[in-house]
């Protein structure tokens, strides 16, 4: 079928620090025939700068963005926070600047978040993947509240072979990342990752995933510093049915 | 701002270190917010929400018309009504209708915005004792406490703190019984509600329509604290009122849902007036002062007119997972949660609540559980936008240069893809003294970190953090995916094994 070629909107946390979870995307689009291409001076969508009360800089990478993207058929990101940025703040970045505007309100629309495009864009539940492990699936915030996003990262793992679900106890509560917000506020912000972390225990999974890179870095961060031998993997990872699986 | 910093953070830990509430809170919101994100899940009508939000924004944009709607079927009634436009002005008042009454005891029923006034010591400073009726309220005042929820007040507190206390305050004997307990107090409040000649109130809703403003409670406190001293003063935030009793109906129970849960509190108080010839229940005057108090600066900015559609149930400290792990304390105002995180900030003044403003995850469960939807993220996010620049409607200072000179620099990489990945290539080189290797023994799934010194310690001092990849995204994909065959279809699945091989970041 003829599908549209998918630009690549690669987040900088995945670019700089997990090129890992980029790639498995890859896989999975190999496998399932989807064309794609990545614009290379693509940098930082903003989020961090918006969130921080940031707005001009924020709109400048905004721009930067927006004039790199707005050409694409459908852009895909394996990130449910800079969707979240993209789709919904862009536009009250621009509310002043109707010319503006209404091309960030275009970018928005065709952007996706990973599972959201493979689900309710394409149809596909089922991406052809193996993984013989055990799983708990985090819901990052800004891609539940934000995006209405539950089902379908939960259907995708579902079809994955020889994966099996353990949800965990409030898998929608925040895990305490924040951007800034772990920087500034270490105390409270490891006092909710431990909370997040004792839920995730509590199933036996031998891994916590999700559609957020930022959440994952925090979660597994934390796992670490404290010895667990639970791993923090993105679903695009287990998606590609690749590295890691007890078999 | 060093100050708040370091009170926000203190009483944070402080909040984090004790069992008791870390307890209390877990199980509050395991009951009170999931239950109300369920119902509101499931309620039927699924419009109510958003009608109610409308019906207050709407009353907001009117809200001088309907508060003389308001003011004028209360003053028919034989009731008093005065506009205070600020705390200093709102306490005055109290005082002066309490010296015309020669009054010695005050009974209040629970009213946060009593202590946004700070009422309790005008009147104690004249003379005057003031006895809280409200079971939680009155065990914080035997306390000398703080409350730390919105309708909640001692929920830091386990029945064992209050046994001790009422054994040292009230003379009895020690016990962590509830009803015991309960009983005690009931028969102490007993003797304070018959003396009082005046009680002190806050106002849930009032309604133009009818002229009559709305208590909710589940004590019998409120009945008591309003019918049986002979002066009534009911404090009302202006913001606080809608325009029929059809939006009455529906606001209120939004707010009993929000608040706990209930199709309607245990008791609804409906008082407009003193009592009369044909309604002798009730106190021989009523008095009721609408506060500005900062709330017409808000009702003024199209940023946070919103958060006046508030009514201040509580729900979003239900849910909120900061406030669920640091309590209301370290909220170091009346109002705590994601709501006092907004307003305080507001009434207060930006950046002495700057923590407030920025010490938020900014997940939006807050959202998500508000009966009226409010949007407290984007308000916070308004705030933060202040505190970068400076602001000069809101008096605002710059909040932390430091911050500032980082996100210009910011900046410049993101809008210049050549800085962005020329810095990259320098971090990856200046991390190198701070990268660490795990500990052999540690079964660790990382198998190095970064240790971050400087303004970013404050996430390697609990986190390991992975060092920039050896190869970038970027990079991996020049070197192997630019120049690609496209696109040799591969509809079968690939095996663990097989895409191991294919490629690993850090080759």
């Amino acid at each position: 079928m003829a599908r549209e070629k998918v630009t690549l909107f690669i987040q900088c946390l995945v670019d700089t620090m997990f090129p890992e979870a980029g790639v498995a995307m890859l896989t999975t689009f190999d496998r399932l025939g989807i064309d794609y291409d990545y614009p290379i001076e693509q940098t930082c969508c903003g989020q961090p700068a918006y969130n921080s009360g940031y707005r001009k800089e924020a709109l400048a990478a905004a721009r930067h963005f927006i004039e790199i993207f707005e050409n694409s058929e459908i852009i895909v990101c394996p990130s449910g926070s800079c969707v979240h940025m993209v789709r919904h703040h862009y536009r009250l970045l621009f509310k002043e600047d109707p010319a503006m505007l209404a091309r960030a309100m275009e970018v928005g629309d065709k952007t996706f978040e990973l599972t959201e495009y493979l689900v309710d864009h394409l149809g596909v539940t089922d991406v052809g993947a193996t993984y013989q492990t055990t799983v708990t699936y985090h819901d990052s915030c800004h891609l539940s509240s934000g995006l209405g996003i539950t089902r379908q990262p939960r259907l995708l793992l579902d079809h994955i072979e020889g994966l099996e679900l353990i949800e965990m106890d409030n898998s929608d509560t925040c895990c305490g990342f924040g951007g800034t917000f772990s920087v500034n506020y270490p105390d409270i912000s490891t006092a909710m990752v431990d909370e997040k972390i004792e839920n995730i225990l509590a199933t036996g999974a031998d891994i916590v995933t999700g559609c957020d890179v930022s959440c994952l870095m925090n979660i597994g961060g934390r796992l670490s510093r404290r010895g667990e031998k639970v791993k923090a993997v993105h679903i695009a990872e287990l998606l590609a049915g690749r590295a890691g699986g007890a078999q | 701002m060093t100050d708040q910093q370091t009170t926000y953070q203190d009483k944070a830990c402080e909040g984090i270190a004790s069992p008791t509430l870390q307890t209390n809170l877990s199980k509050l919101q395991d009951r009170f917010g999931k239950g109300a994100m369920k119902y509101w899940a499931e309620m039927d009508d699924q419009q109510m929400r958003d009608r109610v939000k409308s019906s207050r924004m709407n009353t907001l944009e009117h809200l001088d018309i309907v508060i003389s709607e308001l003011a004028k079927n209360i003053r028919k009634r034989g009731g008093h009504v005065y506009f205070a436009e600020s705390s200093e002005d709102a306490c005055h008042y109290t005082l002066e209708v309490a010296k015309t009454h020669n009054v010695k005891t005050v009974v209040k029923g629970k009213s946060m915005l009593s202590a946004e006034i700070g009422i309790d010591p005008v009147l104690e400073e004249n003379n005057i004792e003031v006895v809280e009726t409200d079971l939680g309220e009155y065990i914080i005042q035997q306390a000398g406490d703080e409350p730390s929820h919105i309708i909640a007040p001692c929920i830091h507190l386990n029945r064992e703190n209050i046994g001790r206390l009422f054994e040292s305050k009230l003379g009895i004997d020690y016990t962590d019984d509830p009803p015991t307990l309960a009983m005690a107090a009931r028969k102490a409040l007993r003797k304070k509600l018959l003396s009082a000649e005046m009680g002190l109130t806050g106002c849930n809703l009032a309604c133009a329509e009818t002229g009559q403003i709305s208590l909710v409670s589940n004590e019998g406190n409120i009945r008591m604290s309003t019918t049986m001293p002979k002066v009534h003063v009911a404090l009302m935030g202006m913001e606080r009122v809608v325009a029929t009793f059809e939006e009455h109906r529906e606001t209120l129970q939004l707010l009993t849902r929000g608040a706990a849960l209930q199709k309607l509190s245990t008791y609804v108080s409906f008082l407009g007036g003193p009592s009369s010839g044909n309604d002798p229940d009730g106190p021989a005057e009523f008095h009721l002062i609408i506060i500005d108090n900062g709330r017409s600066k808000i009702l003024a900015s199209d940023e946070f007119k919103e958060v006046l559609a508030c009514i201040r149930c509580g729900a979003c400290l239900n849910i909120c997972p900061v406030y669920g792990k640091i309590g209301g304390h370290a909220y170091n105002a009346t109002y705590s949660g994601p709501i006092g995180a907004v307003v305080t900030p507001l009434l207060e003044g930006i950046n002495k609540h700057a923590d407030l403003c920025k010490g938020e995850t900014l997940c939006g469960a807050c959202l998500d559980i508000c009966p009226v939807r409010n949007d407290l993220p984007r308000m916070l996010s308004e705030l933060r936008y202040k505190l970068a620049y400076g602001d000069n409607t809101w008096n605002v200072r710059q909040h932390n240069i430091k911050e500032s000179y980082l996100f210009s620099g910011w900046k410049r990489l993101v809008t210049s893809s050549f800085l962005y990945r020329n810095m990259i290539k320098a971090g990856r080189l200046l991390q190198l003294p701070f990268v660490k290797e795990s500990p052999a023994e540690n079964n660790s799934p990382q198998e190095t970190r970064v240790t971050l010194s400087g303004i970013a310690k404050g996430w390697t001092r609990d986190r390991d953090l992975p060092p920039i990849a050896k190869q970038t995204f970027t990079e991996i994909w020049q070197k192997k995916y630019a120049n690609r065959q496209q696109n040799s279809q591969v509809d079968q699945p690939v095996s663990s094994a097989d895409s191991q091989q294919k490629e690993h970041a850090n080759e």
